[in-house]
């Protein structure tokens, strides 16, 4: 069992330039089901991947493949002809949160946003415009989605993963890759790595990922790994005292960043004395979640929380 | 992206804001000359002297010059003397702080440059109001906030008195509609002409935060004048940096005597850069990485000198460029470079540090972790190089090493 996305996952790219275009090649290579893309002016064409398959994916392929993925002019067409169940945008930040909305308009249920640099504004217009819709928004500005061995949407390396029993959801590309990293050495692995991405405006949030983790049957604990800048992580801190019956390991990047200076990250900023990493980490730790100390001991944290469980 | 404050009233006038009238000043002269119009149109024989910088808390800081000068002057001198006598208190107080340095309780005890003075008349305050437009992330919709405790900082009025604080969430889907203007004016007190004045003001400004890609609109204090006028006495305007390149209007505002040069050489290469003030330098893929890898360096017992994000796909020229803006720092006393390569590949970074190493030579230790694809090939680089390089099994032993060696 995973979340969010599977070996049944069908998967639709918008945003076919060159970094959608070397994304989708990983991602089939890793095995995921990318069954089309959508490209206004390219509508028609059938774009061909072909190369060696990677080997971290799915076992028992064989080593070498061939893909046509058919284009569309819209989403509607793409979702009509392949029954895509999940999207994902590479779409330039000016167009972004258009494509977003294009997505959500068509009912694509998953829209997972790569795009780094989207507006704020844009995103703000693009979050009203899912208000009840029924799809989903992952991002933007995040690494992607991936169940180990079956579906990789999304920028991350591939062969880092490994199947196992640990939930992963976090606001940083890279240190989502060292806590994987970490669980993949230690045999833990992962059941799902989800990325909620580092801009302040964004879809999917930590509570709505733990929430999801909490009722997957083969997710046994979750590390978190947030970072300064607004309350989410204190959220998240309240839904996890209230209702997760499953053990958390975390980590909070920025207890040394000096305040009103955005570090990288758009989301990345403590204002007015708000989003204070000592703020957060308090709030976890009183909700019992097992804080590392430094990015290098997050799987041992998530063993000695699964231990202690 | 932050402006001046004359350059964000000249915005709001643009937008059917009320503002004072006012002119900008780069010499005495200058100052002098804009004296006379000023209280010649508006009727009122004060005038105020405003420095121009990005640093907030004006009014209270102080030249390190001339200690006994403020950043802000009411010169009232016309009231009595006419307008001869305002021009020679204005050309004394110029005289003094232009190119002279402004310290704040925001700038830090090194201080600001003035090169700027603001010129403005005089105003008839009754009342001193707050009044912003900011995003708010737990809800992702823009929110005015205002407040009557205005001239006050309201982070300060936030922590000691919450409830003088109103809150309007702005759908962006309508915009701040008119009984929402009508609620907030009448929170703050307004009513007659002022009411009707206020109202007026909140609809300006919403509209032009929208129009701008503010992500941050701070009018403190906003003024209700004894005849019932509703302006901004002062105005803050920072702008969203992702929506930039819809405005190159505003892009022509920036001031880069303002901004820090290193984190603009930075910016131009593609690099995220902040200066801290620790010995140990930091080069890192991510920014979420990079946070950590300061923040493992000072759990070690060390300082970190910077924040350097490379992004996920530098070149061997940004490396190089990164390398050159963390040696350039006198105080760095120790490098450590820190990449989990995951869409960066290993071997290219190894290129790209011994490639900057060779060209902008190494007189302090050098740590370097690798991590991820074609780990073992990144390795090999740095090894054969025969560059004075202590290499890292992981980021904690990075760290302890770096720590370690500079000492």
């Amino acid at each position: 069992m995973s979340i969010l996305v599977g070996k049944a996952t069908k998967v639709i790219v918008q945003g076919l330039g060159r970094t959608g275009r070397f994304h989708t090649d990983k991602a089939i290579a890793y095995g995921t089901r990318i069954v089309g893309a959508v490209h206004p002016s390219r509508a028609g064409e059938v774009e061909v991947f072909e190369g060696d398959t990677d080997h971290s994916g799915v076992p028992g392929r064989p080593d070498t493949y061939r893909v046509e993925v058919p284009i569309f002019r819209s989403v509607v067409d793409a979702m009509a002809a392949t029954g895509a169940d999940a999207s994902v945008v590479y779409v330039p930040p000016p167009f972004a949160a258009d494509a977003i909305m294009e997505a959500a308009d068509a009912g694509m249920p998953l829209v997972i946003t790569i795009t780094e640099g989207i507006p704020v504004a844009d995103m703000v217009v693009a979050k009203r415009y899912l208000e009840g819709r029924d799809t989903r928004l992952v991002g933007p500005n995040c690494p992607g989605v991936i169940t180990p061995r079956e579906c990789k949407i999304g920028i991350m390396p591939g062969y880092i993963h490994a199947p196992g029993r640990v939930g992963v959801v976090s606001r940083s590309g890279t240190l989502t890759y060292e806590a994987v990293y970490q669980l993949t050495q230690n045999g833990l692995g992962q059941t799902t790595a989800v990325g909620i991405g580092g801009d302040p405006v964004n879809g999917t949030d930590f509570v709505d990922v733990l929430r999801s983790f909490n009722d997957d049957p083969a997710t046994e604990g979750v590390i978190m790994i947030g970072e300064i800048g607004g309350t989410a992580e204190e959220e998240a801190a309240a839904w996890i005292a209230a209702n997760m019956t499953k053990p958390v390991a975390g980590f909070i990047a920025g207890t040394t960043a000096p305040p009103g200076k955005r570090m990288g990250h758009a989301g990345a900023i403590i204002s007015g004395g708000k989003g204070t990493a000592a703020a957060k980490i308090e709030a976890l730790e009183a909700a019992g979640v097992v804080m590392a100390p430094t990015p290098t001991d997050m799987g041992q944290a998530m063993a000695e929380a699964l231990e202690r469980a | 992206m932050k402006i001046h404050e004359y350059q964000a009233k000249a915005l709001m006038k643009e937008r059917g804001i009320t503002v004072p009238e006012g002119r900008v000043a780069t010499t005495v002269d200058e100052a002098v000359a804009a004296v006379r119009p000023l209280i010649e149109s508006t009727g009122n024989p004060v005038v105020v002297l405003k420095s121009q910088i990005h640093a907030g808390g004006r009014g209270k800081g102080r030249f390190k010059e001339h200690p006994d000068v403020g950043g802000v002057n009411v010169v009232t001198a016309g009231v009595e003397g006419g307008i001869e006598a305002a021009e020679e208190a204005v050309r004394t107080l110029a005289t003094k702080m232009l190119g002279s340095t402004l310290v704040t309780v925001q700038t830090g005890p090194e201080g600001k440059k003035v090169n700027r003075l603001y010129v403005e008349q005089g105003i008839d305050i009754a009342e001193e109001l707050y009044l912003s437009v900011l995003l708010d992330r737990a809800i992702s919709r823009n929110v005015v906030m205002a407040s009557t405790e205005g001239g006050t900082e309201i982070e300060v009025v936030a922590a000691e008195t919450p409830d003088k604080i109103l809150r309007e969430p702005i759908d962006p889907a309508f915009g701040l509609l008119p009984f929402q203007a009508k609620r907030v004016a009448w929170s703050l007190g307004l009513d007659g002409d002022a009411h009707r004045n206020g109202v007026a003001f909140l609809t300006a400004l919403t509209k032009a935060a929208v129009e701008l890609d503010t992500d941050l609109v701070e009018i403190n204090p906003l003024v209700v004048t004894t005849d019932g006028a509703v302006m901004a006495l002062d105005g803050k305007m920072s702008f969203e940096a992702n929506a930039l390149y819809r405005h190159p209007d505003v892009v022509g505002l920036r001031d880069l005597t303002e901004e820090d040069p290193e984190e603009l050489e930075a910016k131009e290469h593609g690099l995220s850069f902040i200066k801290l003030d620790g010995t140990i330098g930091c080069m890192v893929n991510g920014a979420g990485l990079a946070m950590a890898t300061m923040d493992i360096i000072k759990y070690f017992g060390g300082e970190p000198a910077n924040f350097l994000d490379v992004g996920g796909g530098a070149n061997v020229d940004q490396i190089t460029a990164a390398f050159k803006i963390i040696t350039k720092d006198p105080d760095v006393k120790g490098i450590f470079v820190n990449i989990f390569g995951g869409i960066m590949r290993c071997d290219t970074i190894a290129e790209g540090v011994v490639a900057a190493v060779e060209e902008v030579g190494l007189t302090v230790p050098l740590v370097v972790r690798l991590e991820g694809t074609n780990v073992e090939l990144g390795k090999q680089i740095i090894d054969g190089s025969g560059l004075n390089v202590v290499s890292a099994a992981d980021m904690k032993d990075g760290a302890n090493k770096i720590v370690e060696l500079a000492g």
